[in-house]
């Protein structure tokens, strides 16, 4: 098993911030817009740097999103943020008349997605973004894992034209991350044979965490870093599965809907095996300490071990 | 420049193109489309800025419009074709499978003039002050222009954007609300009162003006006078008030023809209401 480590935790969102403020440097077409969370989502600097291509909208997202689409013509690459819940499911319909099927080239950029944004409960901890935006045609969807990931995706996106929607999250999580961030492009963490675990977002540390104790029980875990959920890496995924012939999706998201359902479609028609999925199970979250409630609602490195196990049994 | 007559007699033949798309695939919005008819006329024929060939999403340099209230789709279509976006023989397709001209209008088949997908309501506001504030981001000093339903209003994020219009003093876009106090389950009144409108939007901080929109002289009159109003640190709302079905007499002074097409004879009668002024499609 290949070694990660990491000196410090940042949470992703910082790698949300820096990378736009870079972004706010280098690229003049860059404008930001935030429904007053701009201290949360990081976007303080950018704002500084740039107060002509700030726009506080207030906390009125369907308009922010509107507003956002509208800038495109003209073009301006606008970035929008706040909460991935208000991101999302409060703007779908705006999303998809005003950025998707319009093709506007916004780029929607959302934090503190998940269980892991903690004790504001479930009012916000949205779990179904993912499914609602990938459901969008021409929608890039993006999940990356730390800090460093997060700030190459932010400035990967404004290079790629098209509606993207960025997720992340708020606590702060281990830096490990060094490999290049391609859109689209799925990312070797370590080679394997037993197993090839697919993970995306905050659950790509527990999945190299799972390997590490797969090892110890004999298991030789592939793991695999998805970080775009749209466009699917294909090639890689059936690559690795095709050699290890089980497999385990994991995510801070539903099952339904999420990484491990786009997975299971390639599989299913290209090479049906067993696949067990580590994700939230068809229910809403609640209040609690982030380390807390990713270990109630299974989203922990024991979970991925338990599934590996399961699937490798399930192979025929 | 075209005179008020020419105007008028383009109106004519853009209302013909509205019966006619909405009868041959027997579905559209003919009621709002016959209302805004002379509007969207002066808009494109005189009023803005425009350069339908080629046609550039980005728009530098040239005033915008966007429709909002996308289900009167016959009209801007018409209007689109007439002043040169693309061939008239287009609006043959309305309504049919693999045309670009989409029930509710979208960029999405490319359709030349069309710069916003609109049919769901009430986005349309926010994505002008968008385009608005790119202009200005870009020392672009042309003008953006919308149109809404007066049912439209009723969509909260109208009032959102309203309000961040004025905060953040967009006085390059000039608004329009198609007043006919018509929507489909009946009048404005019964469905779900607007109140006073001119008052509600003087205190959302925006500069207020009202027109007949079915009176070009007066259309190009108050319009002049919203130009003349930019430039000066508020948004313009022009509260145009219009009669649904205006041209075709059985189709004025009631909601029923919000969405409905008229048939053969229908049709006919129609027509002969209406001046066939630069020839049909």
């Amino acid at each position: 098993m290949k070694k990660y480590t990491y000196t410090e935790k940042k949470d992703t969102r910082s790698g949300f911030g820096d990378g736009l403020t870079e972004l706010g440097r280098e690229n003049p077409n860059v404008v930001a817009l935030c429904a007053d969370l701009t201290g949360s989502l990081k976007m303080n600097q950018f704002e500084k740097e740039n107060p002509d291509r700030f726009f506080q909208v207030g906390i009125a997202e369907a308009n922010m999103i509107g507003i956002a689409a509208g800038m495109t013509i003209g073009g301006k690459i606008p970035f929008t943020g706040t909460f991935a819940n208000f991101s999302t499911g409060r703007v779908y319909d705006q999303i998809r008349q005003s950025v998707a099927y319009s093709d506007k080239n916004v780029k929607i950029c959302a934090s503190h997605a998940g269980l892991t944004l903690g004790e504001d409960g479930a009012t916000h901890q949205i779990l179904e973004d993912i499914g609602m935006m990938k459901m969008l045609p021409g929608m890039t969807v993006i999940n990356p894992c730390d800090y460093n990931q997060t700030k190459q995706a932010t400035k990967a996106i404004a290079n790629h034209k098209g509606p993207v929607y960025l997720r992340f999250g708020r606590p702060a999580v281990p830096v490990f991350m060094n490999e290049e961030f391609i859109i689209g492009k799925a990312i070797m963490l370590n080679e394997g044979t037993d197993v090839s675990i697919f993970a995306t977002g905050h659950l790509v540390w527990e999945a190299i965490q799972a390997g590490e104790i797969l090892e110890q029980k004999g298991i030789n875990a592939e793991i695999i870093n998805i970080h775009t959920i749209k466009p699917l890496d294909e090639k890689a995924i059936l690559a690795s599965a095709n050699k290890t012939k089980c497999i385990v999706t994991a995510e801070e998201h539903m099952i339904n809907g999420g990484l491990g359902d786009s997975i299971a479609q390639v599989i299913s028609r290209k090479n049906p095996m067993p696949i067990e999925y580590v994700g939230v199970n068809d229910t809403f979250g609640e209040s609690g300490t982030p380390a807390q409630l990713m270990e109630k609602y299974g989203l922990s490195a024991d979970a991925i071990v338990k599934a590996a196990e399961k699937a490798i049994s399930r192979k025929s | 420049m075209p005179t008020i007559i020419e105007l008028e007699k383009i109106t004519s033949q853009v209302r013909r193109d509205i019966v006619r798309m909405v009868h041959a695939v027997n579905s559209g919005h003919p009621g709002g489309s016959l209302g805004c008819s002379d509007y969207l006329v002066a808009l494109y024929f005189e009023i803005m800025n425009h350069t339908p060939n080629p046609f550039d999403m980005d728009g530098k340099n040239q005033d915008l419009f966007f429709l909002s209230n996308g289900h009167i789709s016959p009209v801007f279509y018409s209007v689109l074709a007439r002043s040169g976006y693309f061939n008239v023989n287009e609006l043959k397709t309305f309504r049919k499978l693999n045309s670009r001209l989409q029930g509710h209008p979208t960029t999405h088949e490319g359709l030349e003039g069309v710069r916003m997908s609109s049919g769901s309501l009430g986005q349309g506001l926010s994505v002008a002050i968008g385009a608005a504030q790119t202009k200005k981001l870009n020392n672009d000093n042309s003008l953006v222009y919308s149109l809404h339903g007066d049912g439209e209003l009723q969509e909260g994020q109208i009032w959102e954007a309203a309000m961040y219009a004025a905060h953040n003093k967009i006085d390059n876009l000039i608004s329009c609300i198609d007043y006919n106090q018509q929507q489909i389950d009946g009048s404005i009144q019964d469905v779900l009162d607007l109140g006073n409108l001119k008052d509600k939007w003087q205190a959302f901080g925006w500069q207020v003006l009202e027109m007949n929109g079915n009176k070009m002289e007066e259309i190009l009159s108050i319009m002049e006078t919203a130009k003349n109003l930019t430039g000066k640190g508020c948004p313009i709302m022009v509260i145009m008030k219009t009669e649904m079905g205006q041209g075709v007499d059985f189709m004025m002074g009631s909601h029923k023809w919000h969405g409905v097409a008229p048939n053969d004879e229908q049709l006919a009668t129609a027509l002969a209401q209406l001046e066939e002024t630069l020839g049909d499609y």
